[in-house]
């Protein structure tokens, strides 16, 4: 049994075929991941009398969709307030979720154990039961349609803060007591020395937070109701609704919010790769 | 004056220097920890406290709410909406992980010994992840629609095959819209199952190799095993993805939410209406705790596969 079992797995080594099939089958399923996208780009560049033509190359590329749908503005205002938005909440995680992260790794003091508790159990709180309770806060105290009003749920997440406890649990505590001996206060040795000994794991924070603020939709649907103050996701569901039948719009629209995440992931792509790797395995 | 001045100043500052180093760092650490506790009470503890309450009253944003008891889960258990929206949750559920996970593993298994244009390839199936479902959503439905306009349709046609209705027909919506949120998810799971086939120490594979052990040994006796709390972690985050799938439904089905016929509606989305269309909102919340009954049960259940293992 274990000589024939060798022999076919000398045999599966020597069989290059069998690698060039996986190779090329893996190739076209990649593509085939990307078809919506290539249709979504290139029905963008279409006119709407081209629309039904299925072709994936327009005949005739024209840039009048992207012209006609940044014309008035909104899209701009949605950009602007999706990226406000994201960059705050971003900033906000990365500052809190690693102080807290910190305090809980590397200071001893009663109650530590309860505290880490209580932030990792709100894990099982979903969003979605927290909604009804966050608007009725939102209505009483004036942030319904603000921006403030959107962001203030995401400030702080148990996820970041859990990432972040994991890996300042491997920072030696030889740094921070050198630290210490040289007389710097506790909230600059966090800050100058633990922070930068962390980075993989603060770009990935970033990563996720960033990427789960800028499609976020549920709570931004709920939030909001004027247009002014939509997020790009919100704002391209309700501009894809009014536009009904109009694919190439909608396929612009489309286009416009994914765009930007895309430019991002090719200029970051092997950061994004192994932040996601990290935070996969540590969280 | 000036010297009582400079005495009361000095005062706080030897007050501090008096402590000792350990009670200084307590204080630090309440002190960073200030903040924070206020928002998880504020933000996070309270407004669950809150949501029980409120699935016991009959609020509608109009009156105070009023206690009425369980009467909001007598008429959602007795609600045959709620029954199909619950049976459609699970279907989301349990096609969506097993497929996705399964497609995510093979790809994963396969593209992780890819040296030629592996990060290329990489980049194809993990571009999906980073859209927006919302803007998806849209893509896929135009995707879905009749002969000349939608994609799919006009391929099936072209090779012979007859038009399907897809995302108008009762039995075809639900696949429909699980498609699109199997497609974007499944670039996270192959990086994050890649990420666990390279932290199975190649000495095992060295040693099942002088074993003699061939590739599908390999792949059933250590490969799976090692990766069991990658595989965990896969299970329990596309689960809870799935059991929470609001966007695509929103998006896909905007001109009848849920629709046809309540065919694709999720917990969510029922939640979403109740509340935000409806305004019954103790009704909505006594929903809301079903979800989180639910999601519950899930992470338990990781927990308890988990500690197995230990």
């Amino acid at each position: 049994m274990t000589v024939t079992s060798t022999e076919l797995k000398a045999n599966s080594r020597d069989i290059r075929p069998g690698r060039i099939i996986a190779w090329t089958l893996l190739l076209i399923g990649g593509l085939i991941m990307i078809t919506p996208l290539l249709f979504m780009f290139s029905t963008s560049l279409k006119t709407s009398g081209q629309v039904y033509d299925l072709r994936l190359i327009p005949a005739a590329p024209t840039f009048d969709n992207y012209i006609k749908v940044l014309g008035d503005g909104r899209f701009m205002q949605w950009f602007l307030n999706s990226t406000i938005i994201a960059v705050t909440v971003t900033i906000s995680n990365v500052f809190f979720d690693s102080l807290v992260g910190y305090t809980l790794a590397k200071f001893e003091f009663r109650g530590r154990y309860f505290i880490f508790l209580a932030i990792l159990s709100t894990l099982m709180i979903p969003t979605e039961m927290l909604v009804i309770p966050w608007y009725l806060m939102s209505s009483q105290l004036g942030w319904l349609n603000s921006y403030w009003g959107i962001m203030f749920p995401g400030m702080m997440t148990a996820f970041g803060t859990f990432l972040m406890k994991q890996f300042f649990e491997g920072v030696p505590n030889d740094f921070l007591e050198a630290a210490r001996v040289d007389g710097l206060n506790e909230f600059t040795i966090w800050w100058k020395i633990a922070m930068p000994m962390v980075v993989p794991a603060i770009s990935a924070l970033a990563i996720f937070t960033f990427l789960g603020n800028w499609t976020a939709f549920f709570w931004p649907l709920i939030v909001t109701t004027s247009k002014e103050l939509y997020t790009l996701p919100v704002g391209i569901s309700s501009f894809s609704a009014e536009a009904s039948i109009q694919w190439e719009l909608i396929m612009t629209g489309a286009a416009i919010g994914t765009i930007p995440t895309l430019l991002v992931f090719l200029l970051l792509q092997r950061y994004i790769v192994r932040g996601v790797m990290l935070a996969g395995l540590k969280g | 004056m000036a010297s009582a001045n400079a005495i009361s100043q000095r005062g706080p500052v030897r007050f501090w220097d008096r402590l000792n180093i350990s009670t200084k760092r307590v204080i630090w650490a309440w002190a960073f920890l200030a903040v924070p506790i206020i928002f998880y009470a504020g933000i996070r503890f309270y407004p669950t406290f809150q949501a029980f309450w409120l699935s016991l009253t009959n609020w509608d944003l109009l009156r105070p709410a009023q206690f009425i008891g369980f009467a909001n889960y007598q008429k959602m258990f007795a609600d045959p909406v709620f029954w199909k929206v619950f049976q459609n949750t699970f279907l989301y559920l349990i096609i969506g992980t097993p497929v996705s996970l399964v497609i995510s593993f093979v790809i994963a298994y396969y593209l992780d010994r890819v040296k030629l244009m592996h990060g290329f390839i990489r980049a194809l199936y993990f571009l999906p992840f980073l859209t927006t479902a919302a803007a998806m959503g849209w893509v896929w439905r135009w995707f879905y629609q009749p002969v000349p306009i939608g994609v799919i349709n006009g391929f099936l046609s072209s090779v012979g095959i007859p038009q399907q209705p897809f995302l108008r027909s009762v039995d075809q919506a639900l696949f429909s819209i699980l498609i699109p949120a199997i497609w974007a998810g499944l670039g996270f799971q192959i990086i994050i199952f890649m990420a666990g086939l390279r932290a199975i120490p190649s000495t095992f594979y060295e040693a099942a190799k002088i074993d003699g052990l061939g590739d599908w040994a390999i792949l059933r006796k250590i490969t799976i095993p090692l990766l069991k709390p990658t595989t965990v972690f896969l299970v329990v985050f596309s689960s809870i993805g799935f059991l929470r799938i609001f966007d695509q439904v929103y998006n896909m089905t905007s001109n009848d939410p849920g629709g046809p016929l309540n065919s694709t509606k999720p917990l969510v989305l029922m939640i979403y209406q109740t509340a935000f269309s409806s305004y019954q909102m103790g009704y909505a919340a006594a929903q809301t705790v079903v979800l989180f009954t639910i999601l519950l049960i899930v992470s338990l259940l990781q927990l308890y596969v988990l500690r197995e293992k230990k």
